[in-house]
C-alpha cells in the first residue's frame, strides 16, 4: 500500500492575471493583456497585412491596412488590429469578406497616387508594398486619374534620400526619428492628400540612426545612397552576423552581391540590438571594399620602403624576428591589439605569446578600464529594461555606443527606469536624465561621495534594481579615477550590478581570450614607454593602430619609434603600420569566421560573406604559421580547430558549446566568481595654474580607419575644436569660431574655439582624432587629470 | 498692441448686433442678451445677472452641481449630442489633474452658432467653464478658439482678463477654495481639429492630427494623457442658466430625450438665414424654415430642392423630411443627423451636382493625411465629382465614386427615404475605415446628392453614341 504524503501534492497552479485567451480565426491564442491584436496574430499563422504597425515603436493605426473584424456586443465591428489590445474571450476573424473588401480597398487607395516605378526601384522584390499588394490587393486598381508628382529623391541627408512619390504616409521614419532616435528632424508637412515627409528647413536629417529608417521603409521612399541602384533582392546573399564596429555587438545581416559587401541590415535581437544599428555600423561595409585594402604581405626593403612579399617570406621573416628577440628575453617581445578581430583570433594570438612566453599583451590601448570590472556583479543590455536606476559613469553613449544608448533611451522615455548620469559633460542622454551630476574631471568619486547625502538619490537608488554603465568618460582623466568613482556608486548600492563599456569591438572577447597583461606583463602604455627607452625588441601590432588611438599621442610615437623592429597585422596601412617592419595583411569584417563577444559578455557569431581580398588571412591563421615557424605546435590548423580549442580551455567561452545560441542571439559569458571594489580616498586634483579641466572623448565619425575609408561616412567627420561653456568664452577674449592655443604641460595646439552649453564651466571638451591639431597631443596617460591654458591668438 | 485693443471698440460699433441673429418671443437660455449691443461686457453682463449661476454653483456640493447637470440632460451641442453630465461622470476617480477643454473650434461646414456666442456673450461661455470646472472636479480649462474667429479671440480674451481681474476666475473664486486657470489658445486653421482628439493634439502643440479611440479616449487618456473633458461652446453656454433657474425649468423646455432650447444656423436659399435659439426636440424642420419668426420661407418662395439637417457631414433631407422635429432619436433613423445644428437649404435652382462638390472638396482639403482613406479616399472622390460637373464624366465614373466611398465607408450608407424615388431610409450611423469622420463626411453628401438626385448626375454624364449592332446574316448551311 502507497502512502501519500500531503506535502507532494502539486500546489495550486498560479493563475496569471495577465494571461488572456482570444479566439483568431477559430484557433485559440494565448496572449498578454495590453498586447495588440496584430502581435498575438503574428504567433499564428494567419497574417495580417500592416504598414505601419512595427513592434517596437507605438501603434499610431494611420495605414488602416490592419483592419480585422472583432466581434462585439453589437455584432462584428471593423478595428485597426495594430491598436486594439486583446481581450480575454476575444473573437477576431482576419479573413472574412467585409475583412478582405476593406484591406483590397486599403491597398488600392495605397497604390492610387504610388508610381509604381518597381522595375528601377531598390526596394522591389523586398518591399512590403509589393508584397502585400500581391498577396491582399485586388489586383488592379480603378484609379485612372494622373497620380501625385513630386521631385524624385531629394537628400535628406548626406546618406539617405527621400522619392516623396513612392511614400505611402505611414509614419514609420518620423516615429522612429522622434521616439527612438530623438533627432526628430524629419516629420509631416502640408495635409491632406499633400501630405509629405520633409526635413525642416536648412536642417538635414542628420541622424546617427537615419539608416534605420531606410531599413523600416515599407516601400523605396527611403533609400540609402551606399547602396542604391547596387543590387537586386534576388542576387543578395545573406548570413546573419555580429557588428563588431563597436562592443554593443548589434546582430546584423551581412548581405553580399558578386563577392562585394552591399548591404548590412539590423536584426531584431531582443537581448541586443531590438533591429537597430547606427549609421557607422551600418555603412562602414565600404571600407571593406575599399580599393586601399592589404591585399599582400609588405616587407621593409634594403631602402626601407614596404614592398609587397610573399607569405613564405614574410612569415619566415617575422619568426626570424621573433626568435632573434626572444634570445636576448621573452620581456623584449609584446603584443598591442586584439580587439579587432574574433574570439578565435585573440585566442590564437594568446595561445602564441603563451608558447612564446609573451607576458607584455594589451589588447586596450590604454584607453579602457582594468580587466577587474569584469568581475564584478555584470549586468545585461536587457537589465537596462528593467532596472530602477541606470546610473551612467561612461562616455556618451550616442557618441562612442549608438545602439546601448538607443535601449537607455528608451527606458528613460517610457519610465521604466530613472536615468543618472554621472558625467563631465552634458552628453546624448541628459535630456533623458532625472539627475545630473555634472562634475569637473578628478572629481567625480568625491562627488558621488557627497551624493551620498541627497535623499531623494539614495530613496532613488534604494528602491530597486541599479544598473551602474561604466566605462571611461574622459580619456583626460586616469582609470584609477573610473575606479574609484565605481567603488563608491558600488558603495551606496551594494545591489547594483555592472555593465562595464569598453567600446573596441570585441575588447572583452580578447581579454577573455587572453590579450591581457600576464604575470605583471606590461600594459599597452608600458609596453609604449619600454620601447621608448629600447627595451622592445620586438613589437607586434594586432590590427592596432597606437599612433592614431591611444590617447598620449607622444608617447605613442615614442613607443613606435623606440621598437626596433615591428610586426603589423591589419587590412589596411595605417599611421602605424606604415612604420613596420613586416605587414601582413588581415581578413577583415564579413571575409573571416568566428565568434565575438560584446560588451555585456555575449558571445555571437560573425559570420563570412565574401572571401577575403587578395591573400589576406584571418589573424588566428597567422598566429598559426608563426606559430609553425617558431616551432611551437599551438594544436589547432583549422577554424573548427581553434573555436573548440578555444571552448575547451577558456573557460568563460564554454557556454559557446551551443552553437544554435551563438548563431542567434549569442550566450553570456561563464562570470568567475564576483569581487568587491573598495573604495580608496581618489588624489584631490587640485588646479595648476591653468584655467581650464580637459575632457577629452571621441565622436561616432572620426578619422578611424572603418570611418575614413568609407566614402560615405568620411564627410560626416567634424573637424578638431576646443569647445568650452559660452560664459567662459569673453574670458579667453577670442571669437567663437576664431582659432586659440591650446597649452598643457605637454605641447601647445592651434585649435578652432567653439562654445556648447553641454560643457561644463572651468572645462573645455576637446574630441579627439579628428582633422586639424589632435588633442591627443596635450595628454599624459600617467596624469590623473590634465589642465590647460586657452588663448587668443595674438 | 494698442492697436488691437483698440478694435475691439471699434469692432462692436461695427457690429451693433451678431449677424444674423433675429430675436423672437422664445425662451431665450444662451441668446438672452444678445439683444443688447454692449452684451459683452462684463458690466452689461452683471447687470442681466451674470455669475449668479456661478455663486449659486459655488454655494452648493460639486456633487450636487454635477448631479443638477446630469438630471437636465444637457446634451452634447458639438455634434454627437452626448448628454454633458454622463460625460463628466465618465473620468477615472483618484487620477489627477483632470482637464477642461472647450472645443471652440467651430468649421463644420454652415455652422456659425459658437462663434456669436463667443463674440455676442463671452462672459456666459467663462461662467459655464467655471461651473463645469467646479462640478467635475477640473483642474484647469483651455479655451480652444478657431484660428479664424478673429472677433471671437478678441472678445473672450477681453473678457477673461475683466473676469480676471474681477476675481471670478483664478484662485479662490468669489472667496471659496475653488481656483481654476482658464488658458485661452488659438487654432491654426484646420477643420479637423474640431474633431476632439485632434483638438488635444493641436493643443499640446502637435500638427491636428486625430488619434484613435480606443486607446486615446479624452476623458480616460487625454491633454498630455490626463482625464481630459472636451465640451462645446454652446453646451458650456447652457450652464449658468441651468444653475440660475434649474433643471426643472430646463427640462420643462423642449422634450424628455432633447430638453432645453438649441442654437441652430440656417444658411442658403432662406428668406431669412441667421442664427436662431430654437426648443429643442419640439421645432420641427418645417417651423424652422418656414416659420415666420424664423427663416420666412424658402428665397423667392421656390421649391425646397433638399437641405443639410446638421452640418456639411450630415446626409441630405428632402422636403419629405421637413416634418421632423430637433429630435436625434427621430432624425436618426431617418437616415441623417442633427450634428453642429447647421442647416443649409438648397431651392429648385440648385445644381446638386456643383453644391456636392463644393462639400466633397471641402473635405478632401481637410483631410489632415493621417490615415490612408480619407487621404487617398476624399481626393479620389472630388477629382471623379469634377469630371462629373465638368461634363466629361461617366457612367462608370458614378458607379466608381460609390465604390470609392464603400472602401471609406463599408456597407450601407445612411440616407433619407425618399417617396417619389421609392426609397426607404437607411439609419444614422455608418461604418467607416477611418480614425475620424472627416472621411466619411466627404463621401456623405456627395452619396446624398447621387442617391436623391441620380438623375441630375445622369444628365452631365458623356452620352456614348451607341452603334446598333446589326445582326450580319450568316449563310446557310450547306444542306441544312
Amino acid at each position: 500500500m502507497t502512502t501519500v504524503d500531503s506535502n507532494t501534492t502539486a500546489p495550486e497552479p498560479v493563475v496569471d492575471p495577465n494571461a488572456v485567451s482570444v479566439t483568431i480565426n477559430g484557433k485559440v491564442v494565448a496572449a498578454r493583456k495590453g498586447e495588440m491584436i496584430i502581435a498575438a496574430a503574428d504567433r499564428t499563422d494567419d497574417f495580417i497585412p500592416r504598414f505601419c504597425y512595427h513592434p517596437r515603436m507605438e501603434p499610431v493605426g494611420m495605414c488602416r491596412q490592419c483592419l480585422v473584424e472583432v466581434v462585439g456586443p453589437r455584432g462584428p465591428m471593423m478595428v485597426v488590429s495594430c491598436m486594439t489590445p486583446v481581450a480575454d474571450g476575444q473573437v477576431v476573424n482576419t479573413a472574412t469578406e467585409g475583412v478582405k473588401k476593406a484591406q483590397e480597398g486599403m491597398l488600392e487607395l495605397l497604390l492610387a497616387n504610388h508610381p509604381l516605378d518597381c522595375p528601377v526601384c531598390d526596394k522591389g522584390g523586398e518591399c512590403p508594398l509589393q508584397d502585400q499588394a500581391f498577396s491582399h490587393g485586388p489586383g488592379e486598381s480603378r484609379f485612372v486619374e494622373e497620380k501625385r508628382h513630386y521631385e524624385k529623391p531629394i537628400a535628406i541627408s548626406d546618406n539617405v534620400y527621400l522619392d516623396r512619390e513612392r511614400c505611402i504616409l505611414c509614419d514609420r521614419c518620423t516615429r522612429f526619428a522622434d521616439e527612438v532616435a530623438g533627432d526628430a528632424l524629419i516629420s509631416f508637412t502640408s495635409r491632406g492628400n499633400n501630405t509629405q515627409v520633409m526635413t525642416f528647413p536648412d536642417e538635414p536629417f542628420s541622424s546617427y540612426f537615419s539608416g534605420n529608417t531606410v531599413q523600416i521603409c515599407p516601400v523605396g521612399a527611403l533609400t540609402a545612397k551606399p547602396y542604391r541602384f547596387k543590387a537586386r533582392p534576388w542576387d543578395i546573399e545573406h548570413v546573419e552576423s555580429t557588428c563588431t564596429t563597436c562592443s554593443v555587438g548589434c546582430r546584423t545581416v551581412v548581405q553580399s552581391s558578386r563577392d562585394e559587401l552591399v548591404r548590412y541590415q539590423g536584426v531584431d535581437s531582443q537581448p541586443v540590438n531590438w533591429g537597430w544599428l547606427c549609421d557607422k555600423g551600418r555603412f562602414n561595409f565600404e571600407s571593406i571594399n575599399s580599393k586601399d585594402r592589404l591585399t599582400t604581405p609588405l616587407i621593409k626593403d634594403a631602402s626601407g620602403n614596404l614592398s609587397a612579399t610573399s607569405w613564405s617570406v614574410a612569415i619566415d621573416s617575422a619568426a626570424r624576428m621573433l626568435r632573434t628577440a626572444l634570445l636576448s628575453s621573452p620581456q623584449s617581445v609584446a603584443i598591442i591589439g586584439g580587439a579587432r578581430g574574433t574570439n578565435e583570433d585573440a585566442f590564437a594570438w594568446a595561445q602564441l605569446a603563451d608558447a612564446l612566453g609573451v607576458d607584455a599583451r594589451d589588447s586596450q590601448l590604454a584607453d579602457g578600464l582594468p580587466p577587474q570590472v569584469f568581475s564584478l556583479p555584470q549586468a545585461t543590455i536587457a537589465d537596462i529594461d528593467t532596472a530602477k536606476t541606470i546610473i551612467l559613469l561612461a562616455p556618451d553613449l550616442k557618441e562612442e555606443l549608438p545602439v546601448l544608448y538607443l535601449r537607455v533611451r528608451h527606458a528613460a522615455s517610457k519610465r521604466t527606469g530613472r536615468v543618472v548620469e554621472v558625467s563631465p559633460r552634458a552628453t546624448g542622454l541628459a535630456g533623458k536624465a532625472w539627475k545630473k551630476v555634472h562634475v569637473e574631471p578628478g572629481k567625480t568619486a568625491a562627488a558621488l561621495r557627497a551624493l551620498a547625502t541627497d535623499a531623494a538619490f539614495t530613496a532613488q537608488v534604494a528602491s530597486g534594481s541599479v544598473v551602474v554603465i561604466v566605462g571611461r568618460m574622459n580619456l583626460a582623466e586616469s582609470e584609477e579615477s573610473v575606479v574609484h568613482a565605481l567603488a563608491e556608486v558600488l558603495h551606496m548600492a551594494p545591489q547594483a550590478t555592472v555593465l562595464p563599456v569598453l567600446r573596441r569591438g570585441n575588447v572583452r572577447g580578447a581579454i577573455t581570450a587572453g590579450l591581457t597583461p600576464r604575470n605583471g606583463g606590461k600594459s599597452t602604455a608600458e609596453i609604449l614607454e619600454a620601447a621608448a627607452s629600447g627595451k622592445i625588441e620586438c613589437l607586434i601590432l594586432l590590427g592596432a593602430d597606437p599612433l592614431s588611438d591611444v590617447p598620449d599621442a607622444d608617447l605613442a610615437r615614442r613607443g613606435i619609434s623606440g621598437a626596433r623592429n615591428i610586426i603589423a597585422i591589419d587590412t589596411f596601412i595605417t599611421q602605424s603600420s606604415a612604420l613596420a617592419d613586416i605587414v601582413l595583411p588581415a581578413a577583415a569584417y564579413g571575409e573571416k569566421e568566428g565568434t565575438t563577444t560584446n560588451l555585456e559578455g555575449r558571445i555571437s557569431n560573425v559570420a563570412q560573406s565574401i572571401t577575403p581580398v587578395g591573400t589576406a588571412r584571418p589573424d588566428w591563421m597567422i598566429a598559426v604559421e608563426l606559430g609553425t615557424a617558431t616551432s611551437h605546435d599551438l594544436g589547432f590548423a583549422s577554424y573548427n580547430e581553434v573555436h573548440t580549442a578555444m571552448i575547451s580551455r577558456v573557460g568563460e567561452f564554454a557556454p559557446a558549446v551551443d552553437t544554435h545560441a551563438v548563431e542567434h542571439d549569442g550566450v553570456i559569458v561563464a562570470h568567475p566568481a564576483p569581487i568587491t571594489l573598495a573604495r580608496a580616498d581618489a588624489a584631490s586634483n587640485e588646479r595648476n595654474s591653468y584655467d581650464y579641466r580637459a575632457v577629452v572623448s571621441r565622436k561616432l565619425y572620426d578619422n578611424a580607419i572603418g570611418t575614413a575609408k568609407s566614402p560615405s561616412l568620411a564627410t560626416l567627420a567634424t573637424s578638431a575644436a576646443v569647445i568650452v561653456n559660452p560664459l567662459d568664452v569673453p574670458r579667453i577674449g577670442a571669437q567663437v569660431g576664431e582659432s586659440v592655443r591650446v597649452t598643457s604641460q605637454r605641447a601647445t595646439l592651434v585649435l578652432l574655439l567653439q562654445e556648447s552649453v553641454d560643457v561644463l564651466r572651468g572645462t573645455a571638451w576637446l574630441p579627439i582624432n579628428l582633422s586639424g591639431s589632435d588633442a591627443r597631443e596635450l595628454l599624459d596617460v600617467t596624469k590623473d587629470v590634465i589642465d590647460l591654458k586657452i588663448e587668443k591668438m595674438s | 498692441m494698442d492697436g488691437r485693443q483698440g478694435s475691439i471698440m471699434t469692432t462692436a460699433i461695427r457690429y451693433p448686433h451678431a449677424t444674423g441673429f433675429v430675436a423672437g418671443d422664445r425662451p431665450k437660455i444662451v441668446t438672452s442678451r444678445f439683444e443688447h449691443a454692449d452684451s459683452f461686457t462684463l458690466d452689461r453682463f452683471l447687470a442681466t445677472g451674470g455669475y449668479v449661476g456661478l455663486r449659486k454653483a459655488l454655494g452648493r456640493a460639486a456633487t450636487d452641481v454635477h448631479e443638477e447637470v446630469k438630471s437636465a440632460t444637457v446634451l452634447g451641442r458639438g455634434g454627437a449630442g452626448f448628454p454633458a453630465g454622463t460625460k463628466w461622470g465618465l473620468t477615472p476617480q483618484q487620477v489627477f489633474p483632470k482637464y477642461l477643454v472647450v472645443n471652440g473650434d467651430e468649421s463644420e461646414p454652415g455652422t456659425y452658432k459658437d462663434r456669436l456666442l463667443m463674440e455676442r456673450d463671452p462672459h456666459q461661455l467663462i461662467e459655464g467653464c467655471l461651473i463645469a470646472c467646479y462640478a467635475a472636479g477640473l483642474s484647469q480649462c483651455f479655451l480652444y478658439i478657431r484660428g479664424e474667429m478673429a472677433l471671437a479671440q478678441e472678445r473672450v480674451a477681453t473678457a477673461l482678463n475683466e473676469a480676471y481681474a474681477a476675481g471670478y476666475v483664478g484662485k479662490n473664486i468669489l472667496g471659496s477654495k475653488f481656483s481654476v486657470d482658464i488658458v485661452l489658445h488659438w487654432g491654426a486653421g484646420a477643420y479637423v481639429v474640431g474633431e476632439e482628439t485632434a483638438l488635444i493634439e493641436s493643443l499640446e502643440g502637435n500638427r491636428g492630427m486625430p488619434r484613435l479611440k480606443p486607446p486615446f479616449f479624452p476623458a480616460a487618456n487625454g491633454l498630455y494623457g490626463q482625464p481630459t473633458i472636451v465640451n462645446n461652446v454652446e453646451t458650456l453656454a447652457n450652464l449658468p442658466w441651468l444653475m440660475v433657474n434649474g433643471s426643472e425649468a430646463f427640462t420643462a423646455i423642449g422634450t424628455k430625450t432633447s430638453p432645453g432650447t438649441r442654437m441652430v444656423a440656417v444658411s442658403g436659399h432662406v428668406k431669412n438665414p441667421g442664427v436662431f435659439e430654437i426648443i429643442n426636440g419640439t421645432t420641427t424642420f418645417r417651423d424652422l424654415l418656414y416659420g415666420a419668426e424664423f427663416c420666412g420661407g424658402i428665397l423667392n418662395d421656390n421649391e425646397l430642392k433638399a437641405f443639410v439637417p446638421g452640418g456639411g457631414s450630415a446626409p441630405w433631407f428632402t422636403a419629405d423630411q421637413l416634418d421632423l422635429p430637433f429630435e436625434a432619436s427621430q432624425v436618426g433613423p431617418a437616415g441623417s443627423m442633427l450634428g453642429s445644428g447647421a442647416i443649409m437649404v438648397m431651392d429648385s435652382t440648385t445644381d446638386i451636382p456643383a453644391a456636392a462638390l463644393t462639400l466633397t472638396h471641402f473635405y478632401a482639403h481637410e483631410s489632415c493625411g493621417k490615415c490612408t482613406p480619407c487621404r487617398e479616399g476624399g481626393t479620389w472622390l472630388e477629382r471623379i465629382l469634377t469630371r462629373i460637373v465638368d461634363g466629361t464624366g461617366t457612367e462608370a465614373d458614378l458607379q466608381q465614386i460609390l465604390e470609392v466611398g464603400a472602401m471609406i465607408c463599408p456597407g450601407d450608407f445612411p440616407h433619407a427615404s425618399n417617396e417619389k424615388l421609392g426609397l426607404t431610409a437607411v439609419p444614422f450611423p455608418y461604418k467607416m475605415t477611418t480614425i475620424c469622420f472627416v472621411g466619411p463626411s466627404a463621401f456623405a453628401p456627395l452619396h446624398s446628392a447621387i442617391t436623391l438626385f441620380r438623375s441630375e448626375f445622369e444628365a452631365r454624364l458623356v452620352k456614348r453614341i451607341s452603334i446598333p449592332v446589326t445582326a450580319v446574316s450568316t449563310p446557310a448551311k450547306v444542306g441544312a
